[in-house]
């Protein structure tokens, strides 16, 4: 073995870069390296030295090569990165479950620190016994699980006057997908005895910017949950631990995280999130409020200008996720032409109501350029529009519920960009 | 029929006619009448909720000017990318709409609602029902909807109303033409495709959005302890109660709203605090000083350990005038604390 000079010091990355150079990657073992890959003819370290015992990592992190995939933030899209939001990767996840660590954040006065011992959460105003609850309290009601997306009112929202955030991560990482552990807010609503005058809730966080939204009751007894876990372990601090609200398909501001409190009223409250914030301003000046449901919408996460396609022309996998705050996506269709011709893509994996579905569209790149786009179809037959026709309806001063279809350029070299198409 | 099926049909009764689905499992505990008021604070268009109270707009641009204008501005005009809160006016149809409490928003009790529950940003529900009752009646005077003899109270709150409140409407998606279109087009929809815009044209992507490398910024413990060991390899420097240092960190919390230590701070709503442990007075770069801090600058004082003690236990006595809007820190413990965390990255 010794007698080959490239062998040492060759690392994979740079024999494929060489391999490409050669004229693609299958001819590369033969073209550049006679005796075969340097990757399979070294003894690596991992191969020959011990690991780290079971004592080293108890509770385990990504491997050390995967530190680029992390939430993001925008610093010039807020004052303060106390009250802002982040990003999750999109294009580096797969499946249909957000990690914990990788959900974005929201919050409007940072992290609250909550400990659990001194937790309590109130059932107040028009009930028959008004209630305190420790979370000791709450995990003795009946538990369900469900997996829910939540989506920020505001995903996609930098992109209403044309292509700004050059990444999906930044166009539409306002999102994350996570089976939730909790109780039924109707549960916990029945054991204080709602009067029948009660038409609202107004669920409040424990934090400093004490956030609160109206909802309707028949919302809250319907599908509300009151969430202590998040893929099976306890909620994250930036998440609302140690209980925050789940507001199935409805826009992620009413999930209150950090949750303390439910008054139970007999009209909304017009708070600050539900007339300053989340009211969707028209063209002409008025605005849309108590636009609660997040339409149907999709978005091809790979490839995608943060995962451009590096492979070259051949073999390819396209793959997306989709969701609606109404029911489930039973279909998604996509195009490479910029939406002058369509073909539906393959679904993979559960389709579970209000949650994100995973789609793939597999095809022989030929090497020229491409424009991307990708349709949702949700279970009430609802389409996703272009952004053009969401123009037309609402001028572009809505900032919140932008969920026109997206185009990203790739071009020779499978560079990714995002772009606006007539 | 059976006791059991009848018990049946007696809940799958109660099921249909109320909201109460499920019987009561006897849970949680009654919560008292001082509980309640605790923490059932909010307030309705209609006034309910309110406390007693009143306040005038001269006494409340007095507390604005005190509490709230670091951020959104003496006039209301907001600061930086802090909220604008007044002015506004005919714009929200325009290409630049600027939504207001004058221009935007609908109903005055969400300003007395959200300032009582939320404001000063990093010093939640530290004002008076008064204060919050003058803070409003400041934003109406600054939006030009009352004159400056005006007073806010409990009894004429319901009454005023604010210009915007009729150009609001319920959610209408579901009627629009979007949501009623059921045809896909799947081949020949368009004869021509065109790049109509690029986001690289705008270039306001953050850098290192698509590095391979790792790029996870380092943890504020980790600067920490670094400099706790830097501390101690260098006898000249007094060397630091790493204790002391970590409780510090967590005091700083409620410093960090407006003040950033570390590599990668900048000067925010406050100055930026590296080093500031025996740096002179005023003197981080770029940052507008008050008055009041630059006449103490002039005498020549440092933030020596007595200086941010006195400072950091009542701002505002011993600083009249200072911008910081920050109510102080009562224990000496947590004085102490902040301060040995604040000298961790003054080495």
């Amino acid at each position: 073995m010794t007698d080959n000079p490239t062998r040492k010091g060759a690392n994979r990355r740079q024999f494929l870069t060489a391999g490409l150079a050669a004229g693609g990657a299958a001819a590369t073992a033969s073209v550049a390296h006679a005796a075969g890959d340097p990757a399979i003819l070294e003894v690596k370290p991992w191969a020959q030295e011990l690991g780290e015992g079971v004592d080293a990592r108890p509770y385990g992190m990504p491997s050390e090569f995967e530190q680029h995939v992390v939430r993001r933030n925008v610093p010039w899209l807020t004052a303060d990165p106390v009250s802002s939001v982040n990003f999750t990767p999109l294009h580096d996840l797969d499946g249909i479950i957000t990690p914990n660590g990788l959900c974005f954040e929201r919050h409007h006065a940072g992290i609250a620190i909550v400990d659990p011992a001194e937790y309590r959460l109130m059932i107040n105003g028009l009930v028959d016994h008004p209630l305190v609850f420790t979370l000791d309290d709450l995990k003795r009601f009946p538990r369900v699980n469900k997996v829910h997306f939540l989506e920020c009112a505001a995903n996609s929202g930098m992109e209403w006057r044309g292509a700004q955030l050059n990444g999906c991560q930044f166009t539409h990482g306002m999102i994350h997908n996570v089976m939730y552990t909790g109780v039924m807010l109707r549960d916990i609503l029945a054991e204080a005895g709602v009067k029948t005058t009660g038409k609202w809730v107004l669920p409040e966080g424990a934090d400093a910017s004490a956030m609160t939204r109206s909802i309707p009751m028949e919302k809250a007894l319907d599908d509300c949950m009151v969430a202590f876990k998040m893929n099976g372990e306890a909620l994250y601090p930036e998440q609302g631990y140690p209980v925050r609200l789940v507001v199935p398909g409805w826009e992620g501001n009413m999930w209150v995280k950090w949750l303390r409190r439910i008054e139970v009223g007999d009209m909304p409250w017009h708070h600050r999130e539900e007339t300053s914030k989340y009211t969707d301003l028209l063209g002409d000046g008025k605005a849309r409020r108590f636009t609660w449901e997040m339409d149907a919408k999709s978005v091809i996460t790979n490839p995608s200008p943060q995962a451009p396609i590096t492979h070259g022309p051949g073999p390819t996998v396209l793959t997306g996720v989709a969701w609606s705050g109404r029911g489930t996506i039973p279909r998604v269709d996509v195009t490479l032409d910029g939406g002058a011709n369509w073909l539906q893509a393959r679904m993979d994996g559960p389709s579970l109501d209000k949650s994100m579905h995973r789609f793939y569209f597999e095809f022989n790149w030929d090497g020229k350029p491409l424009l991307l786009q990708s349709r949702a179809h949700d279970s009430t037959g609802y389409i996703q529009p272009t952004k053009d026709a969401l123009r037309a309806v609402r001028g572009e001063n809505s900032i919140y519920h932008n969920n026109g279809i997206q185009t990203w350029y790739v071009n020779e070299q499978g560079v990714a960009e995002n772009v606006e198409v007539s | 029929m059976s006791k059991f099926l009848k018990a049946i049909a007696a809940s799958a009764l109660i099921a249909v006619t109320g909201p109460a689905a499920a019987d009561p499992l006897g849970l949680g505990r009654a919560a008292t009448p001082a509980e309640v008021a605790a923490w059932d604070i909010d307030i309705r268009p209609d006034g309910a909720g309110l406390p007693e109270g009143s306040g005038d707009v001269l006494t409340g641009e007095e507390v604005f000017v005190e509490k709230c204008a670091v951020c959104h501005g003496d006039f209301a005009e907001g600061v930086d990318r802090w909220p604008v809160l007044a002015g506004g006016q005919d714009t929200l149809a325009s290409d630049d709409p600027v939504k207001t409490v004058g221009s935007y928003w609908p109903y005055l009790s969400t300003v007395w609602d959200y300032v009582n529950r939320a404001m000063p940003f990093g010093n939640a529900q530290s004002l008076t029902p008064d204060e919050v009752y003058g803070i409003t009646a400041y934003l109406l005077y600054s939006n030009d909807l009352v004159d400056d003899e005006f007073e806010l109270n409990h009894e004429n709150f319901a009454e005023l109303r604010l210009p915007n409140e009729d150009n609001f409407f319920m959610d209408d998606r579901e009627q629009s033409p979007i949501f009623a279109n059921r045809d896909a087009c799947m081949s020949n929809c368009k004869t021509d495709v065109k790049i109509t815009m690029r986001a690289r044209v705008l270039d306001v992507t953050p850098e290192g959005a698509d590095d391979d490398a790792a790029e996870a910024p380092a943890g504020e413990t980790v600067e920490v302890a670094a400099a706790t060991t830097e501390a101690s390899t260098e006898p000249e420097q007094p060397a630091l109660d790493a204790e002391l240092v970590t409780a510090g960190e967590k005091v700083f919390k409620k410093c960090k709203a407006c003040h950033q230590v570390g590599d990668k701070a900048k000067n925010r709503v406050g100055p930026v605090l590296n080093g500031i442990v025996d740096a002179s007075l005023g003197a981080v770069d770029g940052f507008k000083y008050s008055k009041a801090l630059k006449a103490k600058a002039d005498e020549g004082r440092v933030w020596d350990d007595a200086s941010l003690a006195a400072f950091l236990e009542k701002p505002k006595a011993w600083m009249k005038g200072t911008k910081m809007s920050f109510a102080g820190l009562k224990k000496e413990q947590d004085r102490l604390a902040v301060i040995e965390f604040l000298k961790s990255h003054s080495q």
